[in-house]
Protein backbone atom coordinates (compact mmCIF):
# COMPACT_ATOMS: atom_id res chain seq x y z
CA UNK A 1 0.00 0.00 0.00
CA UNK A 2 1.10 3.52 -0.67
CA UNK A 3 -0.52 4.83 2.50
CA UNK A 4 2.73 6.67 3.32
CA UNK A 5 2.34 8.75 0.21
CA UNK A 6 -1.40 9.39 0.34
CA UNK A 7 -3.18 9.31 3.66
CA UNK A 8 -6.64 7.80 3.19
CA UNK A 9 -9.41 9.64 5.04
CA UNK A 10 -13.06 9.05 5.93
CA UNK A 11 -13.89 11.59 3.21
CA UNK A 12 -12.29 9.22 0.68
CA UNK A 13 -14.60 6.45 1.94
CA UNK A 14 -17.64 8.62 1.22
CA UNK A 15 -16.23 9.38 -2.25
CA UNK A 16 -15.97 5.64 -2.91
CA UNK A 17 -19.59 5.13 -1.82
CA UNK A 18 -20.62 7.98 -4.12
CA UNK A 19 -19.69 5.71 -7.05
CA UNK A 20 -22.20 2.99 -6.05
CA UNK A 21 -25.49 3.47 -7.89
CA UNK A 22 -29.03 2.36 -7.13
CA UNK A 23 -29.54 -0.80 -9.24
CA UNK A 24 -33.16 0.16 -10.03
CA UNK A 25 -32.39 3.80 -10.87
CA UNK A 26 -28.78 3.83 -12.11
CA UNK A 27 -28.66 7.63 -12.50
CA UNK A 28 -28.83 8.02 -8.73
CA UNK A 29 -26.06 7.04 -6.35
CA UNK A 30 -26.84 5.46 -3.02
CA UNK A 31 -25.82 8.78 -1.43
CA UNK A 32 -28.32 10.68 -3.63
CA UNK A 33 -30.97 8.33 -2.28
CA UNK A 34 -29.85 8.79 1.33
CA UNK A 35 -29.51 5.01 1.71
CA UNK A 36 -26.14 5.15 3.53
CA UNK A 37 -26.72 6.56 6.99
CA UNK A 38 -23.39 6.20 8.72
CA UNK A 39 -19.87 4.79 8.42
CA UNK A 40 -18.13 3.40 11.46
CA UNK A 41 -14.37 2.77 11.42
CA UNK A 42 -12.80 0.61 14.09
CA UNK A 43 -9.02 0.53 14.43
CA UNK A 44 -8.00 -1.21 17.62
CA UNK A 45 -9.65 0.73 20.44
CA UNK A 46 -10.32 3.75 18.27
CA UNK A 47 -13.83 4.09 16.85
CA UNK A 48 -14.58 6.85 14.37
CA UNK A 49 -18.21 7.50 13.43
CA UNK A 50 -19.07 9.52 10.37
CA UNK A 51 -22.72 10.44 9.91
CA UNK A 52 -24.24 10.95 6.45
CA UNK A 53 -26.01 14.11 7.58
CA UNK A 54 -23.35 16.78 7.49
CA UNK A 55 -20.64 14.20 6.66
CA UNK A 56 -18.97 14.35 10.05
CA UNK A 57 -15.32 13.45 10.75
CA UNK A 58 -14.34 13.32 7.08
CA UNK A 59 -10.78 14.40 7.86
CA UNK A 60 -10.01 11.39 10.08
CA UNK A 61 -7.42 9.04 8.63
CA UNK A 62 -8.14 5.39 7.88
CA UNK A 63 -5.66 2.55 7.49
CA UNK A 64 -7.28 0.17 4.94
CA UNK A 65 -5.27 -2.80 6.06
CA UNK A 66 -6.13 -2.61 9.75
CA UNK A 67 -9.48 -0.85 9.83
CA UNK A 68 -12.78 -2.61 10.30
CA UNK A 69 -15.36 -0.74 8.23
CA UNK A 70 -19.05 -0.87 9.09
CA UNK A 71 -21.44 0.73 6.63
CA UNK A 72 -25.02 1.29 7.86
CA UNK A 73 -27.68 1.36 5.16
CA UNK A 74 -31.44 1.78 5.38
CA UNK A 75 -33.96 0.16 3.01
CA UNK A 76 -36.20 2.37 0.89
CA UNK A 77 -39.01 -0.23 1.13
CA UNK A 78 -39.00 -3.22 3.49
CA UNK A 79 -39.24 -5.67 0.60
CA UNK A 80 -36.78 -3.84 -1.64
CA UNK A 81 -34.95 -6.63 -3.51
CA UNK A 82 -32.07 -4.25 -4.33
CA UNK A 83 -30.74 -4.11 -0.76
CA UNK A 84 -28.60 -7.25 -1.02
CA UNK A 85 -27.15 -6.05 -4.29
CA UNK A 86 -26.39 -2.62 -2.85
CA UNK A 87 -24.65 -4.22 0.14
CA UNK A 88 -22.59 -6.40 -2.23
CA UNK A 89 -21.63 -3.41 -4.38
CA UNK A 90 -20.50 -1.45 -1.32
CA UNK A 91 -18.31 -4.34 -0.18
CA UNK A 92 -16.86 -4.80 -3.67
CA UNK A 93 -16.11 -1.11 -4.10
CA UNK A 94 -14.27 -0.89 -0.77
CA UNK A 95 -12.50 -4.21 -1.34
CA UNK A 96 -11.11 -3.08 -4.69
CA UNK A 97 -9.58 -0.10 -2.86
CA UNK A 98 -7.68 -2.21 -0.38
CA UNK A 99 -10.15 -2.57 2.48
CA UNK A 100 -10.42 -6.13 3.72
CA UNK A 101 -12.68 -6.03 6.78
CA UNK A 102 -16.04 -4.69 5.59
CA UNK A 103 -19.52 -5.23 7.02
CA UNK A 104 -22.77 -3.73 5.78
CA UNK A 105 -25.64 -3.55 8.26
CA UNK A 106 -29.27 -2.51 7.89
CA UNK A 107 -30.95 0.03 10.13
CA UNK A 108 -34.67 0.88 10.10
CA UNK A 109 -34.66 4.07 12.12
CA UNK A 110 -35.15 6.79 11.10
CA UNK A 111 -37.38 5.39 8.36
CA UNK A 112 -36.27 6.30 4.86
CA UNK A 113 -38.28 9.03 3.20
CA UNK A 114 -38.30 10.61 -0.26
CA UNK A 115 -37.86 13.93 1.58
CA UNK A 116 -34.15 13.01 1.78
CA UNK A 117 -33.70 13.13 -2.00
CA UNK A 118 -32.01 16.50 -2.72
CA UNK A 119 -32.96 18.80 -5.61
CA UNK A 120 -29.80 17.83 -7.54
CA UNK A 121 -30.94 14.19 -7.52
CA UNK A 122 -34.51 15.19 -8.42
CA UNK A 123 -33.14 16.94 -11.49
CA UNK A 124 -31.23 13.75 -12.42
CA UNK A 125 -34.51 11.80 -12.10
CA UNK A 126 -36.33 14.21 -14.43
CA UNK A 127 -33.57 13.95 -17.02
CA UNK A 128 -33.82 10.16 -16.78
CA UNK A 129 -37.58 10.32 -17.43
CA UNK A 130 -38.88 9.76 -13.90
CA UNK A 131 -41.03 12.43 -12.24
CA UNK A 132 -39.64 13.11 -8.74
CA UNK A 133 -41.85 13.15 -5.61
CA UNK A 134 -44.08 16.24 -5.70
CA UNK A 135 -44.44 17.02 -2.01
CA UNK A 136 -43.34 16.14 1.48
CA UNK A 137 -44.32 12.69 2.68
CA UNK A 138 -47.22 12.85 5.17
CA UNK A 139 -49.19 9.69 5.70
CA UNK A 140 -52.59 11.35 6.25
CA UNK A 141 -52.34 13.42 3.09
CA UNK A 142 -51.12 10.49 1.01
CA UNK A 143 -54.08 8.34 1.95
CA UNK A 144 -56.85 9.76 -0.21
CA UNK A 145 -55.52 12.85 -1.94
CA UNK A 146 -54.02 12.94 -5.40
CA UNK A 147 -51.08 15.12 -6.34
CA UNK A 148 -50.66 16.92 -9.61
CA UNK A 149 -47.61 15.41 -11.28
CA UNK A 150 -45.47 17.21 -13.86
CA UNK A 151 -44.43 15.30 -16.99
CA UNK A 152 -40.63 14.89 -16.88
CA UNK A 153 -40.44 15.13 -20.69
CA UNK A 154 -42.53 18.18 -21.64
CA UNK A 155 -43.18 19.73 -18.19
CA UNK A 156 -46.95 19.70 -18.74
CA UNK A 157 -49.09 19.34 -15.62
CA UNK A 158 -51.87 17.83 -17.72
CA UNK A 159 -51.12 14.25 -16.63
CA UNK A 160 -53.13 11.31 -15.33
CA UNK A 161 -52.39 8.29 -13.16
CA UNK A 162 -52.63 4.93 -14.92
CA UNK A 163 -51.66 2.67 -12.01
CA UNK A 164 -50.81 3.12 -8.34
CA UNK A 165 -47.83 0.74 -8.74
CA UNK A 166 -45.40 0.97 -11.63
CA UNK A 167 -42.26 -0.96 -12.49
CA UNK A 168 -41.28 -1.01 -8.79
CA UNK A 169 -43.21 -0.49 -5.54
CA UNK A 170 -41.74 3.00 -5.14
CA UNK A 171 -43.16 4.26 -8.43
CA UNK A 172 -46.61 4.86 -9.93
CA UNK A 173 -47.37 4.82 -13.65
CA UNK A 174 -48.58 8.09 -15.18
CA UNK A 175 -49.36 9.36 -18.68
CA UNK A 176 -48.93 12.83 -20.07
CA UNK A 177 -52.07 13.98 -21.87
CA UNK A 178 -50.11 16.56 -23.88
CA UNK A 179 -47.06 14.68 -25.20
CA UNK A 180 -48.89 11.34 -24.70
CA UNK A 181 -45.81 9.63 -23.21
CA UNK A 182 -46.24 7.29 -20.25
CA UNK A 183 -43.77 7.87 -17.41
CA UNK A 184 -42.87 6.67 -13.93
CA UNK A 185 -43.61 8.88 -10.94
CA UNK A 186 -41.51 8.40 -7.81
CA UNK A 187 -44.17 8.34 -5.07
CA UNK A 188 -43.89 10.36 -1.87
CA UNK A 189 -42.85 7.98 0.85
CA UNK B 1 -43.69 -10.86 22.76
CA UNK B 2 -42.72 -13.83 20.57
CA UNK B 3 -46.36 -14.84 19.94
CA UNK B 4 -47.27 -11.25 19.12
CA UNK B 5 -44.38 -10.96 16.65
CA UNK B 6 -45.33 -14.24 15.01
CA UNK B 7 -48.93 -13.07 14.61
CA UNK B 8 -47.73 -10.00 12.70
CA UNK B 9 -45.18 -12.02 10.76
CA UNK B 10 -47.62 -14.76 9.78
CA UNK B 11 -50.37 -12.31 8.75
CA UNK B 12 -48.05 -10.45 6.40
CA UNK B 13 -46.31 -13.54 5.09
CA UNK B 14 -49.50 -15.46 4.26
CA UNK B 15 -51.21 -12.50 2.58
CA UNK B 16 -47.97 -11.76 0.72
CA UNK B 17 -47.87 -15.29 -0.67
CA UNK B 18 -51.58 -15.22 -1.57
CA UNK B 19 -50.98 -12.04 -3.57
CA UNK B 20 -47.87 -13.59 -5.11
CA UNK B 21 -50.10 -16.30 -6.59
CA UNK B 22 -51.45 -13.63 -8.93
CA UNK B 23 -48.02 -13.12 -10.50
CA UNK B 24 -48.52 -13.63 -14.25
CA UNK B 25 -52.30 -14.10 -13.82
CA UNK B 26 -53.55 -10.56 -13.11
CA UNK B 27 -56.49 -9.25 -15.16
CA UNK B 28 -54.23 -6.49 -16.55
CA UNK B 29 -50.48 -6.01 -16.60
CA UNK B 30 -50.70 -2.98 -14.27
CA UNK B 31 -52.87 -4.85 -11.78
CA UNK B 32 -50.54 -7.83 -11.93
CA UNK B 33 -47.58 -5.56 -11.10
CA UNK B 34 -49.51 -3.84 -8.33
CA UNK B 35 -50.42 -7.11 -6.61
CA UNK B 36 -46.88 -8.47 -6.81
CA UNK B 37 -45.55 -5.17 -5.44
CA UNK B 38 -48.03 -5.41 -2.55
CA UNK B 39 -46.79 -8.96 -2.00
CA UNK B 40 -43.19 -7.76 -1.96
CA UNK B 41 -43.94 -5.13 0.70
CA UNK B 42 -45.76 -7.68 2.86
CA UNK B 43 -43.02 -10.30 2.60
CA UNK B 44 -40.48 -7.60 3.47
CA UNK B 45 -42.49 -6.63 6.54
CA UNK B 46 -42.85 -10.27 7.61
CA UNK B 47 -39.06 -10.68 7.39
CA UNK B 48 -38.58 -7.83 9.86
CA UNK B 49 -40.92 -9.53 12.34
CA UNK B 50 -39.46 -13.02 11.84
CA UNK B 51 -35.90 -11.68 12.25
CA UNK B 52 -36.91 -10.00 15.47
CA UNK B 53 -38.65 -13.14 16.75
CA UNK B 54 -35.59 -15.24 15.86
CA UNK B 55 -33.29 -12.77 17.67
CA UNK B 56 -35.54 -12.90 20.74
CA UNK B 57 -35.52 -16.68 20.74
CA UNK B 58 -31.74 -16.73 20.59
CA UNK B 59 -31.89 -20.45 19.85
CA UNK B 60 -30.09 -20.36 16.53
CA UNK B 61 -33.26 -20.51 14.45
CA UNK B 62 -33.36 -18.12 11.50
CA UNK B 63 -36.17 -16.09 9.97
CA UNK B 64 -36.57 -18.85 7.36
CA UNK B 65 -36.94 -21.53 10.03
CA UNK B 66 -39.75 -19.54 11.59
CA UNK B 67 -41.41 -18.72 8.29
CA UNK B 68 -41.23 -22.13 6.66
CA UNK B 69 -40.42 -24.87 9.15
CA UNK B 70 -43.15 -24.46 11.74
CA UNK B 71 -46.15 -26.77 11.79
CA UNK B 72 -49.39 -25.43 10.31
CA UNK B 73 -51.04 -25.47 13.76
CA UNK B 74 -48.39 -23.10 15.11
CA UNK B 75 -49.31 -20.33 12.68
CA UNK B 76 -50.96 -17.33 14.35
CA UNK B 77 -52.37 -15.53 11.31
CA UNK B 78 -56.00 -14.46 11.09
CA UNK B 79 -58.22 -16.57 8.83
CA UNK B 80 -58.94 -13.65 6.52
CA UNK B 81 -55.42 -13.51 5.01
CA UNK B 82 -55.34 -17.19 4.09
CA UNK B 83 -58.66 -17.15 2.21
CA UNK B 84 -58.07 -18.23 -1.40
CA UNK B 85 -57.75 -15.47 -3.99
CA UNK B 86 -60.97 -16.35 -5.85
CA UNK B 87 -61.66 -13.86 -8.61
CA UNK B 88 -60.10 -10.39 -8.70
CA UNK B 89 -63.03 -8.86 -6.78
CA UNK B 90 -62.58 -11.45 -4.04
CA UNK B 91 -58.89 -10.56 -3.72
CA UNK B 92 -59.71 -6.83 -3.66
CA UNK B 93 -62.35 -7.30 -0.95
CA UNK B 94 -60.02 -9.46 1.17
CA UNK B 95 -57.23 -6.91 0.84
CA UNK B 96 -59.53 -4.01 1.64
CA UNK B 97 -60.77 -5.67 4.82
CA UNK B 98 -57.18 -6.39 5.84
CA UNK B 99 -55.63 -3.07 4.70
CA UNK B 100 -58.27 -0.95 6.42
CA UNK B 101 -57.43 -2.73 9.67
CA UNK B 102 -53.67 -3.01 9.05
CA UNK B 103 -53.29 0.73 8.42
CA UNK B 104 -54.83 1.76 11.76
CA UNK B 105 -53.12 -1.08 13.56
CA UNK B 106 -49.69 0.04 12.33
CA UNK B 107 -50.43 3.69 13.12
CA UNK B 108 -51.06 2.61 16.70
CA UNK B 109 -48.04 0.29 16.71
CA UNK B 110 -45.81 3.28 15.84
CA UNK B 111 -46.39 4.29 19.50
CA UNK B 112 -45.13 0.93 20.81
CA UNK B 113 -42.79 1.23 23.80
CA UNK B 114 -40.56 -1.33 22.10
CA UNK B 115 -38.15 0.63 19.89
CA UNK B 116 -37.55 -2.10 17.33
CA UNK B 117 -41.26 -2.85 16.91
CA UNK B 118 -42.05 0.87 16.62
CA UNK B 119 -39.33 1.26 13.95
CA UNK B 120 -40.83 -1.60 11.90
CA UNK B 121 -44.30 -0.02 12.23
CA UNK B 122 -43.10 3.44 11.17
CA UNK B 123 -41.48 1.87 8.14
CA UNK B 124 -44.44 -0.40 7.26
CA UNK B 125 -47.24 2.14 7.64
CA UNK B 126 -45.81 4.17 4.77
CA UNK B 127 -46.17 1.15 2.51
CA UNK B 128 -49.56 0.12 3.83
CA UNK B 129 -50.91 3.63 3.16
CA UNK B 130 -50.53 2.84 -0.53
CA UNK B 131 -51.99 -0.65 -0.04
CA UNK B 132 -55.15 0.90 1.44
CA UNK B 133 -55.30 3.45 -1.37
CA UNK B 134 -55.06 0.68 -3.93
CA UNK B 135 -57.70 -1.64 -2.47
CA UNK B 136 -60.09 1.24 -1.62
CA UNK B 137 -59.97 2.60 -5.15
CA UNK B 138 -60.69 -0.84 -6.59
CA UNK B 139 -63.62 -1.43 -4.21
CA UNK B 140 -65.16 1.81 -5.46
CA UNK B 141 -64.35 1.12 -9.09
CA UNK B 142 -65.79 -2.39 -9.05
CA UNK B 143 -68.83 -1.28 -7.04
CA UNK B 144 -69.56 1.60 -9.43
CA UNK B 145 -68.51 -0.26 -12.58
CA UNK B 146 -70.75 -2.64 -14.44
CA UNK B 147 -73.59 -4.78 -13.14
CA UNK B 148 -71.20 -7.73 -13.30
CA UNK B 149 -68.39 -6.03 -11.35
CA UNK B 150 -70.85 -4.72 -8.76
CA UNK B 151 -72.27 -8.20 -8.25
CA UNK B 152 -68.82 -9.73 -7.91
CA UNK B 153 -67.50 -7.28 -5.31
CA UNK B 154 -70.78 -7.58 -3.38
CA UNK B 155 -70.55 -11.39 -3.45
CA UNK B 156 -66.94 -11.14 -2.27
CA UNK B 157 -67.85 -8.96 0.71
CA UNK B 158 -70.81 -11.24 1.55
CA UNK B 159 -68.41 -14.17 1.52
CA UNK B 160 -65.59 -12.53 3.50
CA UNK B 161 -67.52 -10.33 5.92
CA UNK B 162 -67.56 -13.02 8.60
CA UNK B 163 -63.76 -12.99 8.85
CA UNK B 164 -63.42 -9.29 9.72
CA UNK B 165 -64.37 -9.71 13.38
CA UNK B 166 -61.27 -11.72 14.17
CA UNK B 167 -59.08 -8.71 13.37
CA UNK B 168 -60.52 -6.78 16.30
CA UNK B 169 -60.89 -9.68 18.75
CA UNK B 170 -57.64 -9.90 20.73
CA UNK B 171 -55.99 -13.22 21.52
CA UNK B 172 -54.67 -13.45 25.11
CA UNK B 173 -51.12 -12.60 23.99
CA UNK B 174 -52.45 -9.52 22.14
CA UNK B 175 -54.14 -8.28 25.29
CA UNK B 176 -50.92 -8.94 27.18
CA UNK B 177 -49.00 -6.99 24.48
CA UNK B 178 -51.40 -4.05 24.72
CA UNK B 179 -51.23 -4.00 28.53
CA UNK B 180 -47.43 -4.14 28.48
CA UNK B 181 -47.34 -1.18 26.08
CA UNK B 182 -45.57 -2.81 23.16
CA UNK B 183 -48.79 -3.95 21.46
CA UNK B 184 -51.97 -2.27 20.30
CA UNK B 185 -55.32 -1.72 22.01
CA UNK B 186 -57.66 -3.14 19.36
CA UNK B 187 -60.74 -1.49 20.89
CA UNK B 188 -59.18 1.93 20.46
CA UNK B 189 -58.48 1.47 16.76
CA UNK B 190 -61.92 -0.02 16.15
CA UNK B 191 -63.73 3.33 16.17
CA UNK B 192 -61.19 5.03 13.88
CA UNK B 193 -61.59 2.13 11.48
CA UNK B 194 -65.40 2.41 11.57
CA UNK B 195 -65.29 6.06 10.53
CA UNK B 196 -63.21 5.11 7.47
CA UNK B 197 -65.71 2.43 6.51
CA UNK B 198 -68.64 4.82 6.78
CA UNK B 199 -66.80 7.50 4.77
CA UNK B 200 -66.24 4.97 2.01
CA UNK B 201 -69.84 3.73 2.11
CA UNK B 202 -71.05 7.31 1.76
CA UNK B 203 -68.81 7.86 -1.26
CA UNK B 204 -70.26 4.75 -2.86
CA UNK B 205 -73.90 5.55 -2.17
CA UNK B 206 -73.33 9.15 -3.26
CA UNK B 207 -72.21 7.95 -6.66
CA UNK B 208 -75.18 5.71 -7.22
Amino acid sequence: MNSNIHQITVGDLWNLLETVVDPEIPVLTILDMGIVRRIEIREGDRITVSEFEGRTNTGASVDPENAQILVYITPTYTGCPAMNMIAAHISMELATHGFSDISVREVLQPAWTTDWIPESARQKLREYGIAPPEQAARVERLLFSDVSVTCPRCESRNTEKLAEYGSTACKALYRCKDCLEPFDYFKCH
Amino acid sequence: MRDFLLLLADNTQILGHRLGEWCGHGPELEIDMAMTNLALDLIGQSRNYYQYAADLEGAGRTEDDLAYLRDAREFRNCLLVEQPNGDFAHTVARNFLFDSWHFFFLQALCQSNDDRLAAIAVKSVKEVTYHLRWSSEWVIRLGDGTEESHKRIQDAFDNLWTYRGELLAPAPYETEAANAGYGVDLHAISSRKCSTFSALTQTQSGNE
